[in-house]
């Protein structure tokens, strides 16, 4: 392996000393003079006919600036985020009012009159499929790949999978189980809620600071929405306090931006946490369906799957990834999956760390246990005989290159904390593997070389997971300088090159990329410039140690500093280095989690004794921030498993806060073992994607070790203390 | 009708006309534009607003600044001696228990009272006194693994 001197290191972030002192800048820390205070009036029902609005009294009310409905917005913009004639969830947007204090502009609400007629509520998405069911809307016709449906329903996508012959699949298996498994929706939990500030200057141009994920794919988005050129849009991002997904600035953007327009001056939007609930785009709930045959000796045969996605209100965007991930970690010759992706009255959902994936692996690795248990094999060699290798080929017909899934199997195989035996009773060993693809994208970065021979790199990437950091750590690497002799800067769209969003785990392959071709772009240029300096053929220097020298005889060379300083005194000019990648093969990983958790039988309760987390990141490039990653997946996974959930009645969320919506606390989790595993991939230094994967088993880990330590298997999330407890009960009474 | 506050903030008497509605938290952040402390749920259910109150910690969300008057207040701004960081915040560096950043200023103040007031906790006592601090990003992992680091570096001067 490569010996480096940067990479592979755990250099603190660049960004902690900020975020340690307080003087890190979120956009709700922003004061910009003449700011109005921007908020919205939500629906109280989740399904319902405008039949009248009247904001007169509103616009009347001294110290409102401007108020905005549906009629301000052009169709472009969609009617997700704000209803025209029809309400079709809970809390959703019905007018915005700009004011000049927050008070003012709440009371303002509270002068908007709206009178609604109540409709149907469909809430469940298997329900939602019914012929009968009430529709959302009218000219919604299931689309799929044989084309659109010739009547209306509620079904906006059906997606249809097929290989081999599952039915001779299932007739070569010894033994077939087929459950149906339930998945909740669920918060990505991020601290700072949403937020933006826009201003309109006296030509047009919009400047908005957003907490964002992508600067620039959100300037497209709200320039597709608003109906304005890319160059007219400036976005600049802010430090983002969480973002799992759900911060894309559209809940927000586009209303702030109208508000701005019409006053005249900028608006603050920040939502409050009820509203953040409330409105934001959640992870989808689902029903999946699994049956899976296998062979005596454990080989699986055949695999068919139903999935049923509840997108909520709005078709999603997103294809939901989990019709892929779910089975793509197993070799399967025979597979059969539907998958429908269903609109009802709750708030549309969005993506939310390895969209759709934890939902799949929740019900496949479930029935991986119940079927290992079947065969009376241990779970983890019945894993062992399936998984994917090198040449084997996905869901997605990607085949696979050089993967690590049998080598985190193997991790998993020699941790101590799989090896040594777990004693008492109602305690158990949950494992379970996740994979994902990670996206890809494209991406471009600038070295400058500054004039005393330092390094000034700027990209438009956002930093959520110390990406900063990364990049320094590959110029230090590749320029064989010290990292304070680079600077970074995460520019605005007006200001960087393009970068795509943050999201997918992508950035440190994609961005990292393009950081390590702008290095190499730089080193070019010294290396040519040193060798003209030095009167000789380019191929007769080298670049090393701040130098570019002769090879063969470093005592003749000219200095990085030299060339710097003629760089910008020279008609050479100055020296910037230029990188972009695009669409770098995907860098499939796998997660395995190991959990052992404890269940008291007069309660319910479960309580987590010892997690390990095992993954493939190819090579983790700051192995520190690597692990904080997957720990805080871990976490959130945990939350998903056993205590996060939206409940609803009549489609209105009842328990919008964070003391009834229930985070894991420091006091809910143990410490959090990871165990890295280094397979490379063939991206620059062979990283592979690490924020997501490691939320994709946790679901079904945890479950899978209630079963252990109880006999029951809860099929169905979050996995409370009641529901334990009403599960325990109905086995005891067989 | 604003009422006539006097708080001592970061070691500085500050003298304040406030509203008898605003909170601790908004007259920190709005009126004497101290940002660091943060709002993440304004119902005392996240702790990212904690500030020390009289060396105690308290979510500045649920105090009214009217009730602060007279009293002493430590937010993140002043944890710091100058450039030099608090050893927690150190420890925070260090073990890199610091990702987005938002729970941060929060999670540090009410470490600080921990420590004050139990200078060698054990993990539990950590975890228990942190419970009401949410963090999404960490898993608490390092960032109770940073709280023992300070507890045993903080050796009396």
């Amino acid at each position: 392996m490569t010996e480096y001197s940067f990479l592979g290191k755990s250099l603190p972030r660049l960004d902690a000393a900020g975020k340690l002192t307080g003087k890190a800048q979120y956009v709700a820390d922003l004061n910009i003079p003449g700011m109005l205070h921007g908020v919205i009036l939500r629906s109280p029902y989740a399904h319902a006919r405008i039949r009248r609005l009247d904001v007169s009294k509103a616009c009347a009310l001294p110290g409102v600036v401007a108020v905005i409905t549906a009629a301000d917005i052009p169709a472009s913009a969609g009617r997700a985020i704000m209803a025209e004639d029809k309400v079709l969830y809970g809390s959703h947007p019905v007018a915005a009012v700009a004011a000049v204090t927050r008070e003012i502009a709440e009371a303002a609400l509270g002068c908007i009159e709206v009178e609604y007629e109540p409709l149907p509520v469909v809430s469940d998405g298997v329900e939602a499929m019914k012929p009968d069911a009430p529709l959302l809307h009218p000219n919604l016709y299931t689309e799929s790949m044989t084309g659109k449906a010739s009547t209306p329903s509620n079904i906006a996508n059906f997606t249809e999978f097929r290989r081999g012959d599952v039915e001779a699949g299932f007739a070569q298996a010894a033994v077939v189980r087929e459950d149906t498994y339930r998945t909740q929706m669920i918060h990505h939990g991020y601290l700072e809620p949403q937020a933006c500030v826009a201003q309109v200057d006296s030509g047009g141009k919009v400047t908005i600071w957003a907490s964002v994920q992508g600067a620039f794919t959100f300037r497209e988005q709200l320039g597709a929405s608003l109906g304005l050129p890319l160059s007219r849009i400036r976005v600049v991002p802010m430090e983002v306090g969480g973002g799992f997904g759900g911060k894309n600035g559209m809940l927000l953007g586009p209303l702030c931006v109208l508000l701005a327009q019409k006053a005249g001056r900028p608006v603050r939007m920040v939502m409050t946490r009820e509203e953040d609930l409330r409105m934001a785009r959640p992870a989808p709930p689902t029903t999946i369906t699994v049956k899976l045959g296998a062979t005596r000796e454990g080989l699986l045969t055949a695999a068919e799957v139903t999935m049923v996605y509840e997108a909520g209100a709005f078709a999603s965007p997103l294809p939901p990834s989990g019709f892929v991930t779910g089975l793509s970690p197993y070799c399967l010759p025979n597979v059969k999956v539907n998958g429908y992706v269903v609109v009802v009255n709750k708030p549309p959902v969005g993506a939310l760390r390895a969209p759709g994936a934890p939902q799949a692996a929740f019900a496949v690795e479930c029935q991986m246990d119940q079927m290992a248990e079947a065969l009376g094999m241990d779970p983890l060699q019945f894993r062992f005989k399936n998984i994917v290798t090198q040449g084997d080929r996905a869901l997605n017909d990607l085949t696979y290159a050089r993967i690590g899934f049998q080598e985190v199997l193997e991790k998993v195989a020699q941790h101590p904390n799989w090896v040594r035996p777990l004693e008492g009773k109602y305690r158990g060993r949950g494992l379970a593997c996740g994979m994902w693809f990670g996206g890809v994208g494209s991406s471009a970065a600038t070295l400058n070389i500054n004039a005393d021979g330092t390094f000034a790199l700027l990209v438009g990437s956002v930093d959520l997971t110390g990406t900063r950091t990364i990049f320094v750590q590959i110029v230090a690497e590749e320029l064989g300088v010290s990292p304070d002799e680079v600077s970074v800067v995460m520019g605005d769209t007006d200001t960087a090159p393009y970068a795509d969003i943050a999201a997918g785990s992508r950035t440190t392959r994609q961005m990292g990329a393009a950081v390590q071709q702008a290095c190499h772009d730089a080193k070019a240029e010294l290396i040519r410039r040193g060798a003209a300096s030095l009167g000789v053929a380019e191929g007769e220097v080298e670049y090393r140690d701040r130098r570019v020298q002769m090879k063969g005889h470093p005592e003749k060379f000219v200095s990085l500093r030299d060339l710097a300083r003629a760089s910008i005194s020279t008609a050479a000019g100055p020296i910037v280095g230029r990188g972009a990648s695009t669409r770098p093969s995907p860098a499939p990983s796998l997660a395995a989690h190991v959990v052992d958790v404890e269940v008291d039988p007069e309660t319910g309760k479960v309580t987590v004794l010892s997690y390990t987390a095992v993954q493939d990141v190819g090579f983790a490039i700051n192995p520190t921030m690597v692990e904080g990653q997957i720990q805080g997946a871990v976490a959130m996974g945990a939350g998903w498993a056993l205590s996060e959930d939206y409940i609803f009645e009549d489609g209105i969320l009842q328990n919008a806060s964070l003391m009834d919506y229930h985070q894991p606390t420091a006091a809910d989790l143990p410490m959090i073992d990871t165990a890295i595993v280094e397979v490379p991939s063939d991206n620059p230094y062979g990283v592979r994607g690490v924020g997501e994967p490691p939320i994709v088993p946790s679901l079904a880990a945890i479950a899978n070790a209630i079963h252990k330590a109880t006999g029951v298997r809860m099929s169905k999330l979050p996995m409370t203390s009641e529901a334990v407890w009403r599960a325990i009960r109905a086995q005891a009474k067989g | 009708m604003k009422i006539p506050l006097h708080i001592t903030v970061n070691g500085q008497p500050r003298e304040i006309l406030v509203e008898p509605t605003r909170t601790l938290l908004e007259t920190i952040r709005v009126d004497l534009g101290l940002t660091g402390s943060k709002e993440g749920c304004g119902k005392g259910n996240c702790g990212a607003c904690t500030v020390l109150l009289n060396g105690m910690a308290v979510n500045s969300c649920l105090v009214l600044a009217v009730e602060a008057e007279g009293q002493e207040v430590l937010t993140i701004e002043g944890l710091s001696q100058g450039n030099r960081l608090h050893p927690l915040q150190q420890a925070f560096l260090d073990q890199g228990a610091v990702q987005c950043g938002f729970c941060t200023p929060g999670v540090l103040l009410l470490a600080k009272s921990l420590l004050d007031t139990n200078p060698h906790p054990s993990e539990q006592e950590i975890r228990t006194a942190i419970a009401g601090n949410l963090c999404r990003c960490t898993g608490y992992d390092k960032i109770v693994r940073a709280i023992v680091a300070a507890s045993k570096q903080k050796v009396a001067p």
